[in-house]
């Protein structure tokens, strides 16, 4: 029982961020009809802005507070991880709108590749650790020796998160940014006859992929302390598993996706293997897709000729 | 026009120019300021700490706002002039598309002698090697993977799967039972076809971009597997010692039973690395031979049908079951034999061959040369294959940036930029023309080779309403 209890705290911790890499799948797929194969990357990228920022405050500026230092790193990452984001956008995907499908999903695996190797020439190929810090834990239950506790490092994840997908949701639903987006992803001819600026649309659709994929990164940086230069890929098939588990193109389903992968993956490490836990997660990429491909919560997919 | 006639108007030009290129610079410096800008290395406490790198960032940025200013100013003109010319006749290529096949043929063919005459048995082993075994491997893989993508419209992102598959059979069999390379060809072939046939099963129901993400899983289990079965496949540390393929039972040794001694040669590695040459482009012909004849069997069509649109071929009574599954079989086996030919090559195999990487440039090479056009996916391999190769010998740029430069570092890099480059330049890849491999009536060929002789093909494929 405590062993399920800590894992299922491990594991919502590990949802959350799976599930805001997600949010950047499923809004992508849903505007573009493309799997932006790059969105694990830009994740990855976010997290070492999210570090150099990290040092510079704590290193160069001599910032003490962690919750001010938190809010810089957040806002610094979602900027800039922004702007990579768009630029990618404008340079690799836009000039391939209208073309076969199979040439944005080509040019996204080259931007994969360009991402992850600029970082391992820019950063180099080391694995980067920060110092521990902020390690308090909130003990819940104690008993047979085995302690469960919270850590306040996961009680900012689930606060960050849930803060922002909130944002995000209202920006969404009420907003007229909003609106835009969800009419060009019924139909971007019509959108466009109405007066919708679609590319400027799908310009916003990725610099908001891009902002939470920065809360991710930099949660993950926060929360395990290490990044490398390989880190996007796993993360980033796990993220799509939970978008196309959740129902692609729908956003909740995102969220709850990410949630299932993540209990998924951390019940798969305590009670079988953590050496087959990736095996798990593409097994489960593999049959939702065969299986369910419409996801928990998205609309089945008619066949048109 | 107006702007070559008034000096005033060019003026504009700079200055709009410069805008841009102001823009792009600012661009250019938000995106790499964070991770260019700043270093991130270990002090001697094993700390973290940050470094600057200010002129390395004010030269990139400088770099690029100076690239698109040039562009603005002299390329997009002369591009948007080129645009209002018309083009020209399309018949010279006709010819040269006809010399090229043969030429080429020829020139693989003495590719290994003519190395050794120019640099000697030295340095001839890294030429035929680096740049001949390992293009033509990429090659064999690309048209492999032509069946499956090029012409059944299959995206398959696990294929390096199969070549793993060819690989351990070959590598598992050869140590355990002591069977030769020559026996177990064909074995790894048939084990990679099933398990092609495997994997087609499952994603009968799937197309598109579902597939390419149920392949890529599918990859990435079995190289996990690979990894973690560690009784079987020793896992990371990989298998060593496999046996090297012989010259039909004479093995490429020093002993008295060797090759050289037999045939009154001085021992030297060469020979094997030559017989390993011609043995790969053995077996890419037979794959390229193989995919130009099944272009005009049944099966072949029912291919090119089933990727131009599924739901008419299922109307017109073709089994697509059937289709896809040799599809997926045939691809699988080809890249069953290029595994165990790379086990018995490399002597040493290890899940680290076989990561999406590969797979990725595998698809890239496929894509980027012209889906179905087996000699676009030829060109494209020398390319990408020979272009990061060319980076290893690049050493003279030491003298340029300093005895730190190490240019293999950006191999990945620049292969990564290319394939957005060419899929942003030519979206449907190199070689883009592709010819029906049947016609209704002879009429119709006749007029089609008069349409695309005028380029209305071409202009087509331009504007991508091909």
């Amino acid at each position: 029982m405590e062993v399920f209890t800590q894992q299922l705290i491990n594991g919502i911790t590990l949802g959350s961020i799976y599930g805001l890499i997600a949010i950047g799948y499923t809004m992508v797929f849903g505007i573009l009809g493309m799997v932006n194969f790059a969105h694990g990357d830009v994740f990855m990228v976010s997290a070492f802005i999210a570090l150099v920022t990290l040092l510079l405050l704590t290193t160069w500026l001599g910032i003490g507070s962690f919750v001010v230092a938190l809010l810089i790193v957040l806002i610094v990452a979602m900027l800039f991880t922004s702007l990579v984001n768009w630029a990618i956008e404008r340079v690799a995907y836009r000039p391939l709108r209208g073309s076969s499908r199979l040439a944005p999903l080509i040019s996204a695996i080259g931007m994969s590749i360009v991402l992850s190797n600029f970082v391992q020439v820019a950063q180099g190929p080391r694995v980067k650790s920060i110092p521990p810090f902020f390690n308090e834990v909130i003990v819940l239950m104690s008993g047979s020796g085995y302690d469960v506790a919270v850590s306040y490092k996961q009680i900012v994840v689930w606060i960050v998160t849930a803060g922002l997908l909130l944002i995000f949701w209202f920006v969404v639903t009420k907003t007229a940014l909003g609106r835009a987006q969800r009419a060009c992803e019924q139909d971007q001819k019509m959108a466009a006859l109405l007066g919708i600026d679609v590319d400027r649309t799908i310009s916003i659709t990725f610099v908001i992929a891009a902002a939470l994929a920065a809360v991710a990164g930099t949660m993950y940086l926060m929360y395990y302390g290490v990044v490398s230069f390989a880190d996007g890929f796993v993360p980033g098939v796990k993220a799509f598993t939970a978008a196309v588990l959740g129902g692609i193109g729908s956003l909740p389903g995102a969220v709850i996706g990410g949630l299932l992968i993540g209990l998924i993956e951390t019940m798969w490490s305590a009670y079988f293997s953590t050496d087959y836990k990736d095996v798990a997660a593409f097994s489960i990429l593999a049959i939702t897709m065969i299986f369910l491909p419409q996801g928990i919560l998205g609309r089945p997919d008619v066949e048109k000729v | 026009m107006a702007h070559e006639a008034s000096p005033f108007a060019s003026r504009v030009d700079v200055v709009r120019a410069l805008r841009q290129a102001t823009i792009t610079g600012l661009i250019a410096l938000g995106l790499l300021l964070p991770l260019i800008g700043f270093n991130t290395v270990q002090n001697i406490r094993n700390e973290l700490i940050l470094e600057t790198r200010w002129p390395l960032l004010a030269a990139l940025v400088a770099i690029i706002a100076g690239g698109r200013f040039l562009h603005e100013l002299l390329i997009a003109p002369w591009l948007a002039r080129r645009a209002l010319r018309p083009r020209p006749e399309h018949a010279p290529r006709g010819r040269l598309a006809r010399w090229l096949v043969p030429f080429t043929l020829g020139f693989v063919i003495v590719y290994p002698p003519l190395v050794l005459s120019i640099t000697g048995i030295q340095g001839a082993v890294k030429w035929i090697d680096n740049f001949g075994v390992q293009i033509l491997i990429y090659v064999m893989l690309g048209w492999g993977l032509n069946i499956v993508v090029g012409l059944a419209g299959l995206l398959d992102l696990g294929y390096v799967a199969f070549y793993a598959v060819g690989a351990y059979s070959y590598a598992l069999f050869a140590n355990a039972f002591g069977l030769s390379f020559w026996i177990l060809l064909p074995i790894a072939g048939c084990l990679a076809a099933f398990w092609g046939i495997l994997l087609g099963f499952s994603v009968l129901r799937l197309r598109g971009d579902y597939l390419a993400i149920v392949t890529l899983a599918f990859g990435e289990i079995i190289r996990l597997i690979l990894i973690n079965w560690v009784p079987v496949t020793n896992g990371y540390a990989g298998i060593s010692g496999i046996p090297r393929p012989t010259f039909f039972g004479i093995p490429f040794n020093a002993s008295d039973e060797g090759f050289a001694a037999r045939f009154g040669l001085e021992f030297s590695p060469i020979y094997r690395t030559i017989f390993l040459y011609y043995l790969i482009l053995a077996l890419a012909l037979i794959t390229a031979a193989m995919t130009v004849r099944l272009r005009r069997l049944p099966i072949g069509r029912a291919w090119e049908a089933l990727r131009e649109d599924e739901i008419a071929c299922r109307s017109l009574g073709i089994n697509t079951t059937n289709t896809k599954l040799t599809a997926f079989a045939m691809g699988a086996m080809f890249a069953g034999f290029a595994g165990s030919f790379f086990a018995a090559r490399q002597g040493f195999i290890s899940p680290e061959s076989f990561t999406f990487m590969e797979s990725a440039v595998i698809v890239a090479i496929v894509v980027l040369g012209g889906m179905g056009s087996l000699i676009g996916v030829a060109i494209a391999a020398v390319i990408m294959i020979g272009g990061t190769e060319i980076m290893r010998e690049l050493d003279f740029l030491k003298a340029v940036f300093g005895n730190d430069f190490d240019p293999t570092q950006y191999r990945m890099l620049l292969f990564g930029f290319a394939m957005v480059l060419i899929m942003v330049w030519r979206p449907r890849g190199l070689i883009a023309t592709r010819e029906p491999s049947t016609f209704l009536n002879p009429r119709h060929a006749a007029l089609f080779r008069k349409r695309q002789s005028e380029g209305t093909q071409a202009s087509l494929v331009r504007e991508r309403h091909g």
